[in-house]
């Protein structure tokens, strides 16, 4: 009985020890939870205000400019743009910079004096329903307060219900504000992540732990060529496993495919290398293949909840949407989104393709910066 | 001398080398020098610095201090040239356990730039008689196929220089004797080897010697030279209780070292007028006969005398 108890205590004494001297496996046991409560706590808004708005006001009269000012009351709606032309309003929702056009025709005001039941467009990227449906709810409320205010006196006849002009809400390129749509490109992204990740994580640490780095790091070879000897073949499984995917997207989830096949078909090739490139910078970093996963794992569990995957963007708190921002994840989910159900090409993605390559290239910067030539 | 003649002449030049780790000084001012062309042995006792000064020369490790080159090239500064002109086996096999034969061999090819990867990987699996094993997995392999493996990649790029850490250790006597005709072979190709090893037939076979204890280089030169320096006279002694004779030998303040040699006793001195005397008294049942210092005798001695000197050094 003694003997089984110093044993045991034998053991635990001995793992204490060690896992002191584990300092990063150690604090990560304990900055891990804590962080994540801390962030999805948070974070986590389904409610999201402030949404990006281009403004396409055809009509200077006061009752449109009352409606404007009852819609952004409403907090839901910030004018990032006002637009000149329905081509300039189209081209702020193909690249992402609104999320609404909120269109007040010519004559907007004549017409609902004279009764003749004028109709507001609000036109609405319904790729991300979650973000955008408590904001369609609002417009409707907005443009009431606003022409209750404004409709007195010899108006007053117009303040009866039905209200005196229409608001026609324009879903666009997820009409029926199907889920699937919006969450089939953001799980490409997120498996893509987690299993590139993985596989260059554990690259470099397993030589080390094998006993081969001692070999490896005699021979005339640099740290980019390793690298990039590491990368390139999980790239090439990559592509498969998007194959794979965009397949069963296709089939199975009837997701459309909008735009180009090819600019897709590339920029997730580059989204597959910034990830390939995270995992192999822990991998330079980690000191065994244990803590290689685990630095996997905190690094992938924000980009699954801080990408915009699972929550709407828009409704994170500024440093929320700044740690997302930096996340190649977020960048390309809105590149799927958008060339898949939007049809966007090239120049309208030029914003996310640019951080996607320079979160790459920071990656790989730190990954040949870190790589121990030598044994010391 | 000029450069090029110092380059033409010596293959490792290294001067005050010194490496600790963790406060606990490894190698300690190092200086050596060896000619190209020659197998230089490298002895001592384990943990006496043999696999550090090894990674020093080969730009793994680099030196607290001291200056050092290897073919002429800088140990600090010129890694990437003296990667390509050595070859250094590690002590641990550390190819891939994953790739077969042919793949481990081919993956150092192309590491090198070696024109023709699959040829040249072909030509060493027959050069190394690995034929008929070459789609083997390395972790299928005993341990001296796969030492045979690892030299096999090692002098593939045909280096300048190879630097072998304890080669043989673990290996059978017929694959260790094929191993070391390899050896002479490469060197008398041209090729400098230096290797490290703890068995005294193994140092036998190498044209000089380095002897390091504690990071201190004790010893240096061929064969002979090294058992000369020790100056010691042996007697070989047998008949009689030997048990009980080295026992009360042992007490005796004259005699540096007793070591069983087979069936009998190998007794050996600084001091050869003490040692005959000390035969004298001994006789009785024991036959003393003037012996052959061996090496192992010299290396005995050497270690204990290294090992007296270190607590002053601890201290100083």
């Amino acid at each position: 009985m003694s003997g089984t108890f110093s044993r045991f205590s034998a053991v635990f004494v001995k793992e204490l020890l060690q896992l002191r001297r584990d300092r990063l496996t150690f604090a990560t046991m304990i900055f891990i939870p804590v962080v994540q409560l801390l962030l999805f706590g948070y974070a986590i808004n389904n409610d999201p205000r402030h949404l990006p708005t281009t403004l396409l006001v055809q009509d200077e009269s006061s009752l449109a400019r009352a409606f404007l000012s009852a819609l952004t009351m409403t907090g839901y709606f910030e004018i990032v743009h006002v637009a000149h032309s329905e081509a300039e309003a189209d081209s702020d929702i193909l690249s992402g910079r609104s999320q609404f056009i909120v269109q007040i025709p010519a004559h907007f005001g004549r017409a609902l004096i004279h009764g003749e039941k004028p109709s507001l467009a609000v036109i609405v990227d319904a790729t991300d329903p979650t973000a955008t449906n408590a904001a369609i709810i609002a417009i409707n409320g907005a443009a009431q307060i606003a022409f209750d205010n404004d409709l007195r006196g010899s108006l007053a006849y117009l303040r009866a219900t039905p209200p005196p002009f229409d608001v026609r809400i324009q879903r666009r390129y997820n009409p029926t504000g199907d889920t699937q749509l919006n969450i089939v490109p953001g799980l490409v992204g997120t498996i893509l992540t987690l299993t590139m990740l993985i596989f260059t994580a554990l690259s470099v640490t397993r030589e080390i732990e094998r006993g081969t780095m001692e070999s490896l790091l005699a021979m005339p070879v640099r740290p980019v060529e390793i690298m990039l000897g590491k990368i390139a073949p999980y790239a090439l499984v990559g592509a498969a496993q998007m194959g794979i995917i965009l397949v069963a997207a296709v089939g199975l989830f009837h997701v459309p495919i909008a735009g180009s096949l090819a600019l897709f078909f590339a920029l997730t090739m580059l989204f597959i290398v910034a990830n390939l490139s995270v995992g192999y910078t822990f991998s330079t970093v980690a000191s065994n293949q244990l803590q290689a996963m685990q630095m996997s794992f905190f690094f992938f569990l924000p980009s699954m909840l801080l990408s915009g995957f699972l929550f709407p963007f828009r409704g994170m708190p500024d440093w929320a949407q700044i740690v997302g921002e930096i996340l190649p994840l977020t960048h390309f989910i809105r590149i799927a989104r958008a060339i898949m159900l939007k049809g966007s090409t090239a120049s309208d993605l030029v914003f996310d393709t640019g951080a996607l390559a320079l979160f790459t290239l920071a990656a790989m910067g730190i990954a040949v910066a870190r790589f121990r030539q030598t044994l010391d | 001398m000029s450069a090029e003649a110092r380059d033409a002449d010596v293959a490792i030049d290294v001067e005050g080398l010194t490496k600790s780790f963790d406060g606990k000084v490894v190698v300690r001012n190092l200086t050596m020098k060896l000619r190209r062309g020659r197998i230089h042995g490298f002895l001592g006792p384990n943990g006496s610095g043999k696999t550090t000064t090894i990674r020093m020369l080969c730009g793994l490790l680099t030196p607290d201090s001291g200056r050092g080159s290897c073919l002429g090239f800088d140990i600090r500064t010129q890694h990437d040239e003296i990667k390509r002109h050595v070859g250094y086996m590690t002590q641990r096999f550390s190819l891939y356990e994953d790739l077969s034969i042919r793949e481990n061999l081919e993956f150092v090819a192309r590491i090198y730039g070696v024109r023709n990867p699959e040829t040249a990987a072909q030509d060493s699996i027959d050069r190394l008689g690995l034929k008929g094993r070459e789609e083997q997995l390395a972790r299928e392999l005993s341990g001296g196929w796969k030492q045979r493996l690892a030299l096999g990649a090692c002098i593939l790029p045909k280096p300048d220089l190879l630097l072998l850490d304890e080669p043989t250790a673990g290996v059978d006597p017929k694959a260790r004797r094929d191993f070391w005709d390899e050896i002479h072979r490469l060197a008398e190709g041209g090729m400098t080897v230096l290797v490290s090893t703890h068995y005294m037939d193994e140092a036998e076979r190498c044209h000089d010697i380095s002897y390091i204890a504690y990071g201190d280089l004790l010893a240096h030169g061929t064969v002979d030279e090294i058992i000369d320096s020790v100056g010691l006279t042996t007697f070989r002694v047998s008949g009689g209780d030997l048990t009980a004779l080295s026992d009360q030998l042992a007490r005796e303040k004259a005699i540096d070292m007793i070591a069983p040699f087979g069936a009998a006793l190998h007794v050996a001195a600084r001091d050869p007028v003490a040692l005959e005397r000390i035969a004298q008294r001994y006789g009785g049942d024991h036959v003393w006969t003037r012996d052959r210092t061996t090496l192992e005798d010299a290396f005995i001695v050497l270690m204990s005398r290294s090992h007296e000197a270190a607590p002053e050094r601890a201290t100083a």
